[in-house]
């Protein structure tokens, strides 16, 4: 095939771009929600903690 | 334990890949062939790459399970794993945007290489069912490790068939006669592949810290709840204030 116009190609580019950046986006996303729980944990296990200690 | 180094890592992997992107778009030249559309190839191949090395880092480390019993090297392969799972979404689906720009297909069946990268993905797609069928801690840890050795061992010996296989639509990048690529080409998809292993191994290390921290927390929560467990009988035993003490024996 010949090579695609800038403008044509660029759409394809610009797609397997945004594939890569959403992948990284996402995986990010959603470990930093993991994250949040844990600290949501850790907050109430120092309750439980300050609890136990009164 | 897992999160040392991590913050001169990140700030390495972000100083990479905004190089790579730079070069990329501003200093790789224009392939006379296929124009524009090859710039999809200095994300695609550095992702393959990363993420078959991610398969067999993961089998590395099951072996170092298998051999020690420490449990953090089952972590560091599960982790290892998942992450080039998710590259490999990535490959399939840039690739399939790049056959159907140079090729005027989404898939093409009989390219070798493309098949070959499909099965190796599908395989490590039972990696994750296979690992959660199972409860007991132990065992689906060594049952993981097992796989993890076995599929690394056919990442490679998967490569080399396919490289024995003469193709005749994808091009060949890596080969011992040279790329055959410019040297600005040439420099470029360097950057990039280091780029790509930088934040491999920077989201692999973020996620080995969050698992890291989830049991660290699982346990204390167990520890706490077991003292709290013991405590509460000898509280109930304890005699109420202003309560007469029962004498033993009686």
């Amino acid at each position: 095939m010949p090579a695609l116009p800038l403008d044509a190609a660029g759409v394809f580019v610009a797609a397997a771009y945004g594939v890569f950046l959403a992948l990284v986006v996402l995986y990010v996303g959603i470990i930093g929600s993991k994250i949040t729980r844990i600290e949501r944990e850790l907050r109430s296990l120092n309750e439980l903690v300050r609890r136990s200690d009164r | 334990m897992f999160g040392k180094g991590f913050a001169p890592l990140s700030i390495l992997t972000a100083v990479a890949v905004a190089a790579a992107a730079a070069m990329v778009f501003f200093y790789a030249p224009l392939d006379a062939d296929q124009g524009f559309i090859q710039k999809i190839f200095y994300v695609h191949v550095p992702m393959a790459i990363v993420g078959l090395l991610g398969f067999v880092a993961g089998g590395i480390f099951g072996f170092q399970h298998l051999r020690s019993g420490d449990r953090a090297h089952d972590l560091r392969s599960y982790v290892a794993i998942h992450l080039s799972i998710v590259l490999a979404v990535g490959v399939l689906a840039t690739g399939a945007i790049w056959a159907k720009a140079s090729w005027g297909h989404w898939w093409v069946w009989s390219e070798p290489m493309l098949t070959s990268y499909l099965i190796i993905f599908l395989l490590y797609c039972c990696y994750q069912p296979l690992r959660f069928s199972i409860e007991d801690p132990d065992r689906q840890a060594r049952a993981a490790s097992v796989f993890a050795v076995t599929a690394g061992v056919f990442v490679p010996v998967n490569f080399m068939a396919v490289r024995a296989v003469e193709s005749v639509t994808h091009p060949r990048v890596l080969s011992t006669a040279g790329s055959g690529m410019p040297a600005e080409m040439a420099v470029t998809f360097l950057v990039s592949l280091v780029a790509m292993a930088l934040l491999f191994a920077t989201l692999w290390k973020l996620e080995l810290s969050g698992k890291q921290a989830a049991i660290e927390l699982r346990r204390l929560r167990a520890r706490l709840e077991l003292d709290a467990e013991r405590s509460e009988p000898l509280a109930d035993a304890r005699p109420a204030p202003g309560a007469a003490a029962v004498p033993a024996g009686q």
